[in-house]
């Protein structure tokens, strides 16, 4: 027996909507499969990994800040992808972002005006563009691949920032522990709501993935994106060129990651520390992917992989799950929603001969 | 000293070399699979249980090669017969051999490791200097030789290498002329998966013989970043690979020496180091583009 | 030490303490959050030994849920606040990055307990509490001067924090008590997790000519490497015996099982205090190693030592002590400040590497 695809004639609709819940589907039979034989009640488990984080005000706030971040990146990585431009290193621009829009309220802690957060999501969107701008320029100007040259720079953003908080940006008062002051009231990212904790991250996130959307939909720049994406020469023909486009997709995903540190930094975080972020650039990439590179989809995609995260902590917490269970679940429901999404394309064949047609072909 | 340091540096470097080596015939066939680290991390596990299990370190390796190839079907399944995108499996491979190999070890926590001894080869090893750093190594030292030399001699002299390469330049024609593309692009997925297993398995019975979850502590990104730099030859990723252990190791030597440099900077200087080698490497853009595999990443469908 | 005690919240501990009859039967949960996986060898390894302990001592009354892998930062806030809701009644947060996270939720709820380690912020229902590390490594620098031939010792250290200088002045101090010549070389890993890098650096380290290796980095690697190569080393955090039978010296023991006990019988009993806690060996917060692999001798100097160190009569940090340029730190029989200790940023004389600011 032997899978064969056929490709649709054209994208299907129905299995648009369809491959998403048929993915949950197996997931959970899987997971419910894994958690029986792990001891463990399946319908309690996957209640408590998918339905629980959601019934709580609080938690739907949490779920707003784990989502943010890796919305914010994961739009401008789409927009990135489909130019065929292959940023990697966005945890690095992350990280600059951070640094960048740290600068004044670490510099100047004294500095009390409404001005101050504004600035700091400026510095913070023009270090991440700065630092993406550095596989640009290497790119454009050495042809050197974007995709190696982002992501070393990512264990050197890392480095660099974490030399900053243990020597020059030291809280002086904070018995050399490596962090910074804490931020001025000022400089802090407000919360939206009364009801909890979650910040302006996620309204930035929402408006980005928005633009972005239309831009993509119903604006020139879009369609130069996806036209010089899917071929260099027939971008040439209509006039556009590749070497704009590297800049332009790896400045615009560079300040929507340095966006997110900064958001991070000032919202969730109070103050600068060596370690702000748990991967978010590179899970970035996978809700890219999860979201098929539409910055609507990444919205979806970014909740449902934040839910994950909740729901794994809910698990270990309530029914005793190990940490281990919670990422191999995650792998899991990442599998299957990637390999439901060959559906949208393709019909898939099982053939049970195993007598192959030789096609004789010139 | 000198001699001393050279060992620390094979050490060291002889996993990155080996995972790279795989990870390059997989990318030579056209196919990107960023889960090097998760591939590399269940095959330290797997060699770990084995060892453990069986008594023998050379079990051990082989349950390694075999955890990584099997592991790496999965990534072949979605990517090559259900076209799944490339990068993002690669990703969530990872994500997930993270995970299961943490799950798999964790009655390995804290057993004291069986470590694979060194072979020393007769009458080489008396040569001084040179017979004592390369010819008294273990296994997987010498396995990383003749990768280099095999790899090199498959993909440029054998007409199997020429066909895989084919596939990676353009899979379209490749079918056109005959050749099966997706059993080459397995093959080659599953070869991929051996050598980043076989590397876990030196970082689990030889570098540092024991199991700790994430001991694999991100030198499968640096396999892949090899693999590039190396702009896919065999023989760049020897090269660069024992750089990059060079590079690391004598951070440390400069800080035993109390050379009063920030140690966050020595910790960059490889990664700063690979981009500056890289640029050197790639300016000339005709040797990047007769090297790079066209159709590397692109999913291939084969019309009926 | 001077213990902070921070003026008990005695209507929340009560109300804590009698709510309806039908909970009072029910378990208590004390609940801990870990920055690593509790499988690491190391230090959350040990912190986990000591939930195990608690269990099996309080158990009848207590439950023990965790979380394990928790990233610092907004993570740890959510982790914490989700503990809080679950209906801890106890919180432990076991790593110095989760301070600040820890500080936001116990402000929230007023009612629970909460215990930082390592850190240095208080309040009515937050504790601190924290282990004189420094003590076991006075003691190993003085094995390592009467066991060293060369009178050169290697120190793989994670991150010039505090917590880290202080060992490894600690134990250069123990070893000038008795070789006042002896040097410590000093490598950062940069990392607290990465048994490769760590084997490296040991590798590095004694190609240097160092006979003598410790670490303050969580796993065995550098334990192995001494091993093969047939020097002699000191464990951190557990007991390594088993990575180097024959090259373990002792180690420092974390054993925060008695404390864990000790906080949760007072949560039972209603007693539970804010306190700032830094126990010593004397409080069994830590615990050496069985002293092998050295002759009696040596084995009975150790011993002495550490029972001193108990009854109080020797504090590693007693003058004179000049610092690593030669100037003057504390004067003979001046005793360092805890304060000063738990900040401390210079190098004493004799080690010789420049610390990274």
């Amino acid at each position: 027996m032997r899978i064969e695809l056929e490709k649709r004639p054209r994208v299907s609709l129905l299995f648009s909507v369809l491959s998403p819940l048929l993915a949950l589907v197996l997931t959970l039979v899987f997971g419910a499969i894994m958690f029986w034989l792990l001891g463990k009640s399946p319908l309690n488990a996957l209640y408590v990994y998918f339905v629980e984080p959601l019934l709580e005000v609080w938690s739907l706030h949490e779920l707003a800040i784990k989502a943010a971040p890796l919305i914010l990146i994961g739009v401008g990585l789409a927009v990135c992808y489909r130019s065929n431009n292959w940023n990697i290193g966005a945890e690095g621009q992350f990280t600059i972002g951070a640094i960048a829009g740290s600068i004044l309220p670490v510099l100047y802690p004294q500095w009390h005006s409404w001005i101050i957060l504004p600035l700091m999501l400026v510095m913070g969107m023009a270090g991440g563009a700065l630092y993406a701008g550095i596989p640009a320029l290497l790119k454009t100007r050495f042809n050197t691949n974007e995709i190696l040259t982002s992501l070393m720079l990512v264990y050197i953003a890392q480095l660099f920032l974490d030399w900053l908080v243990r020597g020059p940006w030291r809280d002086p008062q904070g018995y050399n522990f490596p962090q910074t002051k804490s931020f001025q009231v000022e400089a802090v990212l407000p919360e939206m709501l009364a009801s909890g904790r979650a910040h302006w991250a996620f309204v930035f996130a929402i408006v980005a993935a928005v633009a972005l959307w239309f831009m993509m939909r119903f604006m020139l720049k879009g369609f130069e994106v996806s036209v010089l994406g899917q071929s260099e020469r027939a971008g040439r023909f209509a006039g556009f060129s590749a070497r704009r486009m590297v800049w332009f997709a790896m400045l615009l995903s560079g300040a929507l990651a340095g966006l997110a540190g900064i958001s991070e930094v000032s919202g969730s975080i109070g103050h600068v520390q060596p370690s702000i972020s748990p991967g978010y650039g590179f899970t970035a990439i996978i809700v890219a992917f999860l979201g098929r590179l539409n910055p609507l989809g990444i919205v979806a995609s970014g909740l449902v992989l934040a839910l994950t995260y909740l729901g794994g902590e809910a698990a270990q917490l309530s029914i005793g799950i190990s940490d281990k269970v919670s990422r191999v679940f995650q792998g899991l429901l990442l599998f299957f929603v990637l390999s439901c999404d060959t559906l949208i394309h393709y019909r898939i064949k099982l053939v049970f001969s195993d007598v192959r047609t030789v096609e004789a072909k010139g | 000293m000198f001699e001393a340091i050279l060992l620390t540096v094979i050490t060291a470097s002889t996993p990155l070399v080996i995972a790279a080596l795989g990870e390059l015939v997989t990318e030579r066939a056209g196919v990107l699979n960023l889960g090097v680290e998760g591939m590399m991390i269940m095959g330290a596990v797997c060699a770990f249980a084995t060892a453990q299990l069986t008594g023998s370190p050379y079990l051990g390796l082989l349950g390694g090669v075999f955890g990584g190839a099997a592991f790496s079907l999965l990534f072949g399944f979605l990517t090559l017969t259900l076209v799944a995108n490339q990068v993002a499996t690669g990703l969530a491979l990872t994500i997930l051999g993270l995970g299961l190999s943490g799950q798999i070890g964790e009655s390995f926590v804290g057993k004291p490791g069986i470590k694979l001894q060194p072979i020393a080869i007769p009458l080489l090893s008396d040569i001084p200097f040179v017979g004592r750093v390369l010819f008294a190594q273990d296994l997987t030292f010498y396995l990383s030789m003749a990768l280099v030399f095999g790899i090199g001699w498959f993909l440029f002299k054998s007409r199997a290498g020429l066909k895989l390469r084919a596939i990676g330049d353009s899979h379209a024609s490749a079918h056109a002329l005959g050749i099966n593309v997706i059993r080459t692009r397995y093959l080659a997925v599953m070869f991929g998966g051996a050598c980043a297993g076989l590397a876990g398995a030196q970082l689990s019975l030889v570098y540092t013989p024991q199991w700790v979850e994430n001991m694999s502590a991100g030198r499968g990104w640096i396999a892949l970043a090899l693999v590039v730099f190396a702009s896919w030859r065999p023989w760049r990723v020897l090269a660069g690979g024992y750089l990059f252990g060079a590079v690391t190791i004598g951070q440390l030597h400069a800080q035993a020496f109390g050379i009063g440099v920030p140690s966050q900077l020595l910790s960059a200087l490889p990664y700063a180091a690979t981009i500056v080698v890289l640029i050197i490497i790639s300016h000339n853009r005709r040797t990047t583009l007769i090297n790079t595999p066209a159709s590397l990443g692109k999913p291939f469908v084969p019309d009926r | 030490m001077k213990k902070l005690i921070i003026a008990l919240a005695a209507s929340a501990a009560l109300l804590g303490g009698f709510t309806s009859g039908a909970q009072a039967q029910e378990k208590k949960k004390v609940c801990f959050i870990y920055v690593g996986s509790r499988t690491d060898g190391g230090w959350t390894q040990a912190h986990d030994l000591g939930r195990q302990q608690l269990d099996k001592a309080l158990g009848a009354k207590v439950e023990t849920p965790f979380l394990e892998n928790v990233p610092e930062g907004p993570d740890a806030e959510r982790a914490i606040e989700r503990m809080a809701r679950s209906g801890c009644a106890m919180v432990f947060t076991t790593s110095f990055g989760f301070m600040d996270a820890t500080v936001k939720v116990a402000a929230k709820f007023p009612d629970i307990k909460f215990e930082h380690a390592t850190g240095f912020k208080a309040a009515p229902n937050l504790a601190t509490y924290n282990s004189r590390f420094y003590e076991g490594r006075y003691i190993q620098g003085q094995i390592a001067a009467k066991m060293s031939k060369k009178g050169l010792a290697g120190y793989i250290a994670s991150f010039p924090i505090p917590e880290v200088v202080m060992g490894i002045n600690a134990f250069e101090l123990g070893a000038k008590s008795v070789n006042p010549n002896f040097k410590l070389k000093v490598v950062w890993a940069n990392t607290w997790f990465d048994p490769g890098k760590e084997a490296d650096a040991a590798k590095a380290l004694i190609d240097q000519g160092v006979d003598i290796l410790t670490q303050h980095t969580d796993t065995t690697a550098p334990m192995q490497v001494a091993a093969e190569r047939g020097i002699l080393a000191f464990g951190q955090a557990s007991d390594m015996i088993a990575a180097g039978p024959k090259t373990q010296l002792t180690a420092i023991v974390d054993t925060w099982g008695a404390y864990y006990i000790k906080r949760a019988q007072a949560l039972l009993d209603g007693t539970w205090k804010s306190e700032q806690i830094w126990d010593g060996l004397k409080d069994g917060i830590l615990t050496m190693a069985p002293y092998t692999n050295m002759p009696d001798d040596v084995k009975a100097m150790a011993e002495e030592t550490e029972a001193k160190i108990k009854s109080g009569e020797l504090h590693p940090f007693t003058g004179p002590i000049n610092k690593q340029d030669g100037s003057a730190w504390l004067k003979a029989g001046e005793k360092a400040q805890d304060g000063v200790l738990l900040g401390m940023n210079f190098y004493i004389e004799g080690v010789d590497d420049k610390l990274p600011q």
